[in-house]
This record gives structure tokens, C-alpha cells and sequence, in this order.
């Protein structure tokens, strides 16, 4: 352009321009009416051009539901538990993070960042395992009362004589739910990372924040499992606090007993350390099964799934031989791999959770609304 | 409006409704009568699509509650009988939530719930949250709530359960008047006999699982009643149980008398014809004591009473 042009190329130029434009035009045009056609098949989601009309009930019920939680003084206990613990193993972390044999023993530089997440000095438990801890509890405590306390209030009758379908209401209540922990996690992992960034000033890698936010929707599902479970008590049991104490007791045993149980009897049959000496691969062998038989317990596939995203050394979730190690070169996985590693771990968890739900609405679909 | 035919619901062995026919007319109060458990809730929620029918076939305005309850419920507002709501939001907020979930306008909405609130008498609490609602306020509320979606039938559920006598009254009032004023087909059910003799125009008697009878006060009498249509009631004192005996079998032998009950020295004696003065004359000149007699015009309540007795769900008491 520093050049003086001569008439013809300032025609060709204006040429240019002109159908340029008139490209623009045309494509932002067909945008458009792709948009609007797009628009159109939506459900009725009250924004934009269509606020003139009615929103469609299901979003009704959304929005209430999702305002019912965010006022509820449970959540914001629990909002407030779950910050402090956060801020707490942050704190922690740093610490340890802050001595430069973390760093050396931690071996890789670029996923630095990520340790924000698992490491710890030992005196408050890491991030991952909070989350692992308190998840279920955030994910019970927004479930329990779903549909049974709807149903002591005496607005599930006048609720479903309503115009809408039945299972508006359950689906409606499962997705606030969802929405307001996907929308609480990312917030606090982005307001982690945002304060750890402040205090070691490494800002993490593309793949350390893609890792980041896996490990979010990963604990979403986690506790969407949950979720899900205490709604279905919710709709089984009459009594919230009945409810709520199964969907506990229920939690206790997955996340505290059953691993004990399982390693009872695992050394009851595990072999004694001579025919250990003699009989080497079978050991990995029985070492797997116990790891299996603990994966039922969905803190143990999180856990598995969480280590595996944040840990990027982590190439494998289950025993390895030491002819599988020979070789390996001690790299970072990229984060594809890593997450095909914790693929079954996270169909687990989806499967759980969509059980779970089912039956819910299995049962809720048959039940009979009687005023209180 | 709502046609009813061979309806039927069993629990188990109960059979909560048994072969019910009903038709109720546009513009109608029609009053569902009768004791707790007689299935008037369960007959509701069928009529709502609420609860499946064993058998049977319910239509409300030409729409089948099980298989298209969204018609249904388009066109039907209901009131249960112990309404809820959501408590930590005021009542203007319950009431544009179930606009919205109506597909009404936010606008529109809005002038929608200011008329009934204004109609039900609760604009100067629209604001308060409904937790802190009187139950009458409540109840109120909740004909706001069943009106907003401006429905063509309404369906009350013992709605006047636990208001105060003047309460019920205004209530009750303000159904019929909505009723005639918008052509609105009401169904309403009741235990309480006064209540439905005061606003409804077809009453309906329902007593384990059954409707017994139906059709206006007076013609429910007729029909009912069109072999005894007198009944005297007389009280002896000091009796022992021969004496109820002897009397019960004297009472039988007056000309006309059709049956002879007793509940302790007060004497039921149902007759074709005026008897009065043979009851006590029989009384007297057998050497008793007639400390009660009175001559029983047939309402609501003996109706009741009858049925109640002969195979109401507590038995067959007197």
C-alpha cells in the first residue's frame, strides 16, 4: 500500500474491495438465516429474539430450581465449606510446591502448574482429595429433598396439574442441579488457578489448562453421580431426612468401608511372601483384581481419573510389569492419552450416574401424586 | 364437560372407585358428597390423569386424561385440598411461576395475578411470602392459582378444610360467582353437607367407592326418600333393653311405619305418611316418658346420615 498505485491498479484494487464486501454481505446473510433456523429448532430458551414469547416450562423450572438452590442457606454452607477446604490445599500446596526438591522431584516443568492441584505439604489433604471427599456430600445435599420435599409441601400435586409432562419436573431438577455445580466448579478451579498463578507466577500450558478443565467436568460427573443417587432416594423414601441418611450411609460405606472390606479379603486370599518369590506375575495378577473389585467404589475411579488428568507422568492405572516399564521413556503423556487412560473410568462414572437417574424416573414416572 | 363412564380403581384387593357413570354439564357447580375414603380424592386425580384407572373410561372435554394429559390439564385448574406452596416466595411470585408454566406472558401474567389477587382478597399480601399465609389466605391463593391459566372447569378438593365458618362462607361465594359470571363448570367435593346444599346445583352422593345418587337437593330427596318420606324422632328416658325392644316392636306396629332405629333413648322412626302423633300417643299410653319428639324434614344431612349408615365404609352402626 506504500506504493503509489497507477489508475488500473486502484480499479482492480476497488474491483477487489467491492466484491469483497458484497462476499461479506452475502455470507454474514446466510449467517443469519442459519442462525435464525438454528434458532428456531431450539426449544424455547427465552433469550434473544424470542422473548416475547412464553418461556417454555421446562427452562420455568430450571430457573426456579436453580434459584431455589443458589438462595438455599445448605448451598451456600456448603459453597462456603467447599472454598475453605480449597483455599486450605492451596495453601498447602504452595508450600510445598514453593521448596525447590518439589520441583526437581516432580521432574517436568511445563505441567508445574498442575501440582497446584495434587500436591501437598501433609498437613491438609490435596485438592483432588477434598473434592474427592466433599463432592458426594455437595452432590447429596442438593438431591436428598428433590422431589420428596415437593411432595410434604404439597406443590408436587399442584405442580403436576400443571400443563407439563411428569418427567419435566425430575429432568428439570437433575439439570439445575448440574448447572449450578458444573457452574460452582469451574468457578472455583478458575479462581484457584487464578490465585495460584498470582503467588508462582507460571501461568499453566494450553494442555495443563486443557487438563484443568477435564478434571472440572470429571468432577461434575463425580458429583452428578451423587446427584443422582440422592435423587432417587429422594423419590423412593417419603421422609427427606430419611432420604438424606441413606444417600450418607450409602457414601460411608463406598468411600470408607468398602475399600477395607475389599483389602480384608483381599489378604485373607492374597499367597504368603514365599510363594510370592516363586510365583511373581500371578501377584500382579491378584493386585489387579483388588484394584477391579475397588473400582466399584466411584471415589476410587474418580481418584484413578483425577491422578491421571492432573499427573501427566501417570501412564498407567494398574499394576505394571517390569518388562512393560523397560524401555519407557519417563515423559509426560499428552493430554489425549491421558484421557483415553481414564476413558473407562469416566464411562463408569456417566453409567453410574445415568443408572441412577433411571431408575428415578422409573419410579417416579408409576408413582401416584397424592395430596399430602 | 366431564363424562365419567364405568370407572373403576382398585388398590389391591380395595376397590377405592367402583363402576362410577357421571356427567357434569358446562356452567355447572356439581358437589362430589361424601365420608373420607368414599374415593372422591382418587375419582379426582383419574379426572386429572393423576392416577391411571383400573378400567373405565374418563373424558374431559373430549380429551382422555391418560393419554393426553397436557389437553387436560390446559383446561382443568385444581385445588387440593391442603394446598402448597412454595413457601420462602410471596404469593404474587407462586402465582406467576404457574402463569409461566402455563405459557402465559410475562405482561399479561402480571395483570392476570393483580385481577385475582384482587379478586380473592390478598392484593395487600401479594408480597408477603406465602410461608407466612393463614391457611384461608392459602386456600385463597390457591383459587387465584387454579383461575390464572383461566380455566373452563375448575376442580375443588374439600378446598374449605380448616377455614373459619366466615371464611368458608366468602369463599364459597366467590366460587359460585366466578362460576356464573365466566361460565366456569366447577366440581367440587365436600364432606360437609351445608356447604355443598349452599352453592352447588347438583349434588352427587358417593359412599364407598359408589355413587349412590345423584341430581339436585331436592330431587335427591324425592328419590331417595320416596318410600319413607317422614321421620319422627322420639326420646324416652330410663330404658333398660327390654323397654327399647317392647318399644321398638310397638313403633313397628303403627300403621305406615316403615323401619325403627335407635341411637341410645333417641328413637328413628322412618314412615310414609305424618305419624307424629301415633308415635307419641304410643309412647304415653305405654306408661314411658317422651322427653323428645320432633318431625324430621328431609335434607342434605339425612341423606347423608341414610347412607352413611346403610353401607357407609364405618358400618352399620345404629
Amino acid at each position: 500500500m506504500a506504493k503509489l498505485p497507477d489508475d488500473a491498479r486502484v480499479s482492480s484494487i476497488r474491483a477487489i474491495r467491492t466484491s469483497a464486501a458484497r462476499e461479506i454481505r452475502i455470507t454474514a446473510r446466510e449467517l443469519r438465516t442459519t442462525a435464525a433456523r438454528v434458532i428456531r429448532l431450539l426449544p424455547r430458551t427465552a433469550h434473544g429474539p424470542l422473548e416475547t414469547q412464553a418461556k417454555h416450562p421446562f427452562w420455568v423450572i430450571v430457573n426456579k430450581e436453580m434459584a431455589d438452590h443458589i438462595r438455599s442457606w445448605r448451598f451456600i454452607i456448603l459453597l462456603a465449606l467447599i472454598a475453605l477446604t480449597c483455599f486450605g490445599s492451596l495453601y498447602t500446596a504452595l508450600n510445598s510446591i514453593g521448596t525447590p526438591k518439589a520441583v526437581g522431584t516432580r521432574g517436568n516443568a511445563s505441567f508445574f502448574f498442575l501440582q497446584l492441584f495434587t500436591a501437598t505439604d501433609g498437613t491438609l489433604p490435596s485438592f483432588t482429595v477434598f473434592l474427592n471427599f466433599l463432592g458426594p456430600l455437595l452432590g447429596i445435599a442438593m438431591g436428598f429433598d428433590a422431589v420428596n420435599s415437593e411432595l410434604n409441601r404439597g406443590t408436587l400435586s399442584r405442580l403436576l396439574s400443571q400443563p407439563i409432562h411428569r418427567d419435566y419436573l425430575l429432568n428439570a431438577k437433575c439439570i439445575a442441579s448440574l448447572l449450578v455445580i458444573a457452574g460452582l466448579f469451574l468457578a472455583l478451579t478458575l479462581v484457584t488457578t487464578g490465585l495460584g498463578l498470582l503467588v508462582i507466577g507460571i501461568p499453566p500450558t494450553p494442555a495443563g489448562f486443557l487438563r484443568l478443565l477435564a478434571f472440572t467436568l470429571l468432577t461434575v460427573i463425580y458429583v452428578g453421580f451423587w446427584l443422582n443417587i440422592a435423587i432417587l432416594f429422594s423419590v423412593r423414601f417419603r421422609q427427606p431426612a430419611t432420604s438424606a441418611l441413606t444417600a450418607i450411609a450409602v457414601w460411608l460405606f463406598l468411600t470408607v468401608f468398602y475399600p477395607i472390606l475389599i483389602r480384608l479379603v483381599a489378604k485373607a486370599f492374597a499367597p504368603d511372601t514365599a510363594s510370592m518369590a516363586m510365583f511373581g506375575p500371578s501377584i500382579s495378577g491378584s493386585e489387579r483384581t483388588v484394584l477391579d473389585l475397588l473400582r466399584f467404589a466411584p471415589g476410587q475411579l474418580y481418584s484413578d481419573a483425577t491422578t491421571t488428568l492432573l499427573m501427566p507422568v501417570v501412564r498407567s492405572l494398574g499394576p505394571l510389569s517390569m518388562d512393560q516399564v523397560a524401555g519407557a521413556i519417563p515423559n509426560p503423556l499428552p493430554v489425549g492419552e491421558s484421557i483415553i487412560i481414564v476413558w473407562p473410568q469416566l464411562t463408569g462414572l456417566i453409567a453410574a450416574a445415568t443408572a441412577c437417574f433411571a431408575l428415578s424416573y422409573r419410579s417416579f414416572m408409576r408413582k401416584e401424586i397424592r395430596p399430602r | 364437560m366431564i363424562r365419567i363412564t364405568a370407572l373403576g380403581k382398585r388398590y389391591g384387593e380395595l376397590k377405592a372407585v367402583d363402576n362410577l357413570d357421571l356427567t357434569i354439564d358446562k356452567g355447572e357447580v356439581f358437589g362430589l358428597l361424601g365420608p373420607n375414603g368414599a374415593g372422591k380424592s382418587t375419582t379426582i386425580l383419574m379426572l386429572l390423569g393423576l392416577t391411571e384407572p383400573s378400567q373405565g373410561a374418563v373424558r374431559v372435554c373430549g380429551f382422555d386424561p391418560t393419554r393426553q394429559p397436557l389437553e387436560v390439564k390446559k383446561r382443568v385448574g385444581y385445588l387440593p385440598d391442603d394446598v402448597g406452596f412454595y413457601d420462602d416466595r410471596s404469593g404474587l411470585e407462586n402465582l406467576l411461576f404457574t402463569a409461566q408454566l402455563n405459557r402465559i406472558p410475562k405482561a399479561e401474567a402480571l395483570r392476570r395475578a393483580g385481577l385475582l389477587l384482587d379478586q380473592v382478597g390478598l392484593t395487600a399480601d401479594a408480597q408477603k411470602r406465602a410461608g407466612a399465609y393463614s391457611r384461608g389466605m392459602r386456600q385463597r391463593l390457591g383459587l387465584a392459582d387454579v383461575l390464572i391459566k383461566n380455566p373452563p372447569i375448575i376442580i375443588l378438593d374439600e378446598p374449605t378444610l380448616g377455614i373459619d365458618p366466615q371464611g368458608v362462607r366468602e369463599f364459597l361465594d366467590l366460587i359460585v360467582r366466578l362460576s356464573k359470571e365466566q361460565g366456569i363448570t366447577v366440581l367440587l367435593s365436600s364432606h360437609h353437607l351445608h356447604q355443598v346444599q349452599q352453592v352447588c346445583d347438583r349434588v352427587g352422593l358417593f359412599v364407598g367407592g359408589r355413587l349412590i345418587a345423584d341430581g339436585n337437593i331436592d330431587a335427591l330427596s324425592t328419590k331417595l326418600f320416596a318410600l319413607e318420606p317422614f321421620m319422627v324422632e322420639a326420646g324416652v328416658s330410663t330404658l333398660d333393653q327390654n323397654d327399647i325392644d317392647s318399644l321398638t316392636e310397638l313403633f313397628r306396629q303403627i300403621p305406615e311405619v316403615r323401619s325403627v332405629s335407635h341411637t341410645g333413648e333417641i328413637f328413628r322412626i322412618a314412615c310414609t305418611r305424618d305419624q307424629t302423633s301415633a308415635v307419641a300417643r304410643t309412647v304415653i299410653t305405654h306408661g314411658y316418658s317422651l322427653n323428645l319428639l320432633q318431625k324430621k324434614r328431609y335434607g342434605l344431612d339425612e341423606i347423608y346420615h341414610r347412607y352413611f349408615e346403610n353401607g357407609g365404609t364405618y358400618g352399620k352402626t345404629a
